[in-house]
Parts: structure tokens; C-alpha cells; sequence
């Protein structure tokens, strides 16, 4: 791994989010926006237990979308093959872009989470900053993620359908339908084996201030997660084709 | 003593159970200009691939400036352009210039350097994805350029160029081999095979003849190399 090149990517990689007005201003308006209609719609109990789980989702599923898409550009282009064909280490690729979606998800989440505690009263008994923090790590999962299944897609349009396949089980398994530990045994079995569950659970628990340990641990997990997820995804990165 | 920048031997590439390269054996030298002609389909691109280290082999072997094709210690010596321009559409030329470069490791008034060469100073501000395509091909030739290749491999480089531009990449070309580095350029277009030193001729994976473009005019009595071609063809299936 040389430090240059993987801050060449990150910056590289911010860079072309810049120029892309739209996708920038999507990226840090509509969690707001979405937090916000949440706290429209729901009385503030309702707000209370359900925004911190919310805070969790967006980022993992903002980032897996944004890094499938934006990966399989770079395969698709060329350019992929022309950097593996230069002095490239695949953990400096794959470091890059998720230094670089790392800190778009700094950035969204402060946006999100300041908005939600300190405009709609989104009630946080523990640090707040430990929010953005899990944030970060569920940005870098979803972009662990988005990596790996666009080794599988072969155009846009497939890379996207990857998101009901791998994003939405893990939604409706992660707790913020029904209580992890008041699902049938098998699911709550098939829970515990998903990453965004012990997201969003980290979350809750910054949110009701339960035991710090007990957070750390679960963060523990979500980074785990997505280490696992960014050298699954070097292994497909393949410097020849057969 | 003729040093050669590139050396294949018996080399044999299959993809999904086709053989796409048959057997080659074949050299290209440092400091020349050697060109590999062919319609399209008949196997160039993969050739290049597999020197470049991107194509796995089936069998033989690829010598690439003396070690294996795709050693690690290559990749800072072989400039490489894809028929499709490899760069980056939603950043400008200097921008693209100045990761890639990063990425290498080279100075920055290389950038500047190579703009030169493709002639791309005045739009070096422009986002790529704006240019014409034949702008957007010299940026990825410049891209190529950056790293001072000692081998410079081109996939159809001058497609879609106007013939002013096409001359002024075919000097490049020439600098770039007078100043020692081999340069293998291949095209499908037989009137550009006249501005190489030395042409390899290929059809169906094989390589049918391997000649200077006067040789190849001489031995088969024609004026003009597409007519070397398929008189080379045409003997071929008399056999």
C-alpha cells in the first residue's frame, strides 16, 4: 500500500463528486430532508425511537448505491485496467474510495445529525458525536459492499437491482420493524449475521445511553464488516482477465 | 546487437474456449516504430493486452523488456492507450493528467510536457467529457506518455483523427522511438502501415508475414501495402 496513490484516489474520487452539482447536493440535502419528513409524520415518541435507527440507514444505502455504480463505471471505462496496469495496489484503489466516501459521510451525517438534535429535538442521551461516528463506519460498509456486488454486475442497470437484493433484507431484518429479539427464531438468527443490524443497533444505543462497551462492541462489528468487505472486494479486482 | 523490447514465443491466448492467438512468435525492437495490421477481430487488441500484462496466457511465453509480461516492475516502463480513451469524462485534461501522474509518481512538469505532445495545452481547463473524441484519445495518449514509457503500446490510436493530427501523432510516434523507447502501434487503416519501421501482418491470430513496408511491397510485386495484404492473404490459401 503506498500512501500517495491512496490519497490521490480519495482526492481524485472527491474531486469528481464535486464537479457533479447534483449528486452533491443530493448527497447532503436528502437525509436532511428525509429526517425531516420522518419528524413530520410521526409524533415525537414515535420520532424518538425510530431517527436514530434512520440515521444509521441512510448513509450505508447512500453509499452502496453511489460506490456500485461509480466502481462499475471504473471497470466498465477502462480506467480500472489501466491503473491495475500501473504501480496500483487494489488496497490503495479500494482505500481511496472509502477514505473519500468516508468523509462524504462525515459531512452528511453532521448535516443529519445536527439537524435532527439540535432543529427537530431528536433526543440523545449518549455523546453526540458518537452518531456521525457510527455513521462513518456505516458509510464505509456500505461502500465495502457497493464494491464487492459490482464485481457481479456488468451494467448500471444491474448494479442498482443489487440494492433490493443486499440492502433491503437488512433493513427489514435490522430491527426498526420489529424488535430484533421479538422475531421468529430463524430471523432473528439470520439477523445476527447481518452487518446493519449491529448499525443500527450502535445507534440506539448512543441514542438511549446504554453501557459504552456495549456500543463499542457493535461498532466493532459494523468495522469488522467492512473490512471483510473491502478485501473481498480486492479479490475481484483482477489485474488480468483469462 | 538489436535489443529487443518485446519477445513472444509460441504464445497461445484463449478466451471462452477460443483461440484467439495461434502460436506467435514475434519481436518488436526498441527504437523503432513497429506496427501490427490486421482487420478488425483478428486478434491485435489481445496481443496488446497480453504484452501489456492485462491478458493471461494459455501457453509459450511474453518477454517484456527482459522479465515476464505482467511483472509488478513493469508497470512503471509501458505506456499503454485502449481503443476506448481510459480517463476520467467528468474531470478536466489537467486533472486527469495530474492523478494519473500522481499515481506514477512523476514531476509535475511532465503534465505540461505531454499536453505539448498531444497538443492539448489550450483545452487543458476543459472537462474531457466535452472534447471531440479525437481530443478525448490524445488525452488518454497523454496518459500513456506520462510515465516515460520505455514501451509505448497503442490500440488504434489515430481512429476518428483528422489527417493533420494523424501526422503529428505519427512524429510523436517517431520522437518518442528515436529517443530509444519502442513503440507498437496497431490499425486496422493500411495507408498508416507506410510511417512504420517494421509491420507484422495478421489474420485470424496468426501473424502472416513480418517484413519493413518496402520488403513486404517488393516480395509480392504490389505498390501499395492493403494490396501486399491480400495478395499475402490470397497466397496463404493457395497453400
Amino acid at each position: 500500500m503506498t500512501p500517495r496513490i491512496l490519497l490521490a484516489v480519495a482526492g481524485r474520487v472527491l474531486n469528481q463528486i464535486r464537479r457533479d452539482h447534483r449528486t452533491l447536493a443530493m448527497l447532503l440535502v436528502l437525509p436532511c430532508a428525509l429526517m425531516t419528513l420522518l419528524w413530520w409524520m410521526f409524533d415525537d415518541l414515535t420520532f424518538r425511537a425510530l431517527g436514530p435507527a434512520l440515521l444509521a440507514l441512510f448513509p450505508f444505502i447512500i453509499m452502496f448505491l453511489v460506490t456500485s455504480v461509480t466502481t462499475l463505471r471504473e471497470r466498465t471505462s477502462g480506467t480500472l485496467e489501466r491503473l491495475l496496469a500501473m504501480p496500483m495496489g487494489k488496497l490503495d484503489f479500494l482505500g481511496g474510495y472509502a477514505l473519500a466516501f468516508g468523509l462524504v459521510a462525515a459531512v452528511q451525517s453532521a448535516l443529519a445529525v445536527g439537524l435532527s438534535v439540535l432543529v427537530l429535538g431528536l433526543d440523545v442521551q449518549g455523546p453526540v458525536w458518537m452518531l456521525t461516528l457510527v455513521a462513518i463506519a456505516d458509510a464505509v460498509l456500505g461502500t465495502a459492499l457497493g464494491l464487492f456486488v459490482s464485481a457481479f454486475a456488468r451494467t448500471e442497470f444491474q448494479a442498482v437491482q443489487f440494492m433490493p437484493a443486499v440492502v433491503i433484507p437488512q433493513i427489514l431484518l435490522c430491527g426498526l420493524f420489529v424488535a430484533r429479539d421479538a422475531m421468529p427464531a430463524v430471523l432473528g438468527f439470520i439477523s445476527d449475521l447481518l452487518p446493519l443490524s449491529y448499525a443500527v443497533d450502535a445507534m440506539q444505543g448512543v441514542a438511549q445511553d446504554i453501557d459504552l462497551a456495549e456500543i463499542t462492541r457493535d461498532l466493532g462489528i459494523v468495522v469488522a464488516f467492512a473490512a471483510a468487505g473491502l478485501a473481498l472486494g480486492a479479490v475481484t479486482l483482477r489485474r488480468q482477465s483469462a | 546487437m538489436v535489443n529487443n523490447a518485446v519477445e513472444t514465443q509460441a504464445l497461445r491466448v484463449v478466451r471462452g474456449g477460443n483461440v484467439v492467438l495461434r502460436d506467435l512468435d514475434l519481436v518488436v525492437p526498441a527504437g523503432s516504430v513497429t506496427g501490427l495490421l490486421g482487420p478488425s477481430g483478428c486478434g491485435k487488441s489481445t496481443l496488446m493486452r497480453t504484452i501489456v500484462g492485462v491478458q493471461a496466457i494459455a501457453s509459450g511465453s511474453v518477454s517484456v523488456l527482459g522479465r515476464p509480461a505482467g511483472s509488478a516492475d513493469l508497470r512503471h516502463r509501458i505506456g499503454y492507450v485502449t481503443q476506448s480513451a481510459s480517463v476520467y469524462d467528468d474531470l478536466t485534461v489537467r486533472e486527469n493528467l495530474r492523478f494519473f501522474g500522481q499515481v506514477l509518481g512523476v514531476r509535475a512538469e511532465r503534465i505540461r510536457t505531454c499536453l505539448e505532445q498531444v497538443d492539448l495545452v489550450q483545452q487543458s481547463d476543459q472537462v474531457v467529457g466535452r472534447l471531440s473524441g479525437g481530443q478525448r484519445s490524445r488525452v488518454s495518449l497523454a496518459v500513456a506518455l506520462l510515465g516515460e514509457p520505455d514501451l509505448v503500446v497503442l490500440d488504434e490510436p489515430t481512429v476518428g483523427l483528422d489527417p493533420v493530427l494523424r501526422q503529428q501523432l505519427w512524429g510523436t510516434f517517431h520522437e518518442l522511438a528515436a529517443a530509444g523507447a519502442a513503440v507498437f502501434v496497431s490499425s486496422h487503416v493500411m495507408d498508416e502501415a507506410e510511417r512504420c519501421h517494421r509491420l507484422l501482418l495478421m489474420r485470424e491470430g496468426a501473424i502472416i508475414a513480418d517484413d519493413t513496408p518496402d520488403g513486404l511491397r517488393r516480395r509480392t510485386g504490389t505498390t501499395d501495402i492493403e494490396s501486399a495484404f491480400l495478395s499475402i492473404v490470397k497466397g496463404e490459401e493457395v497453400h
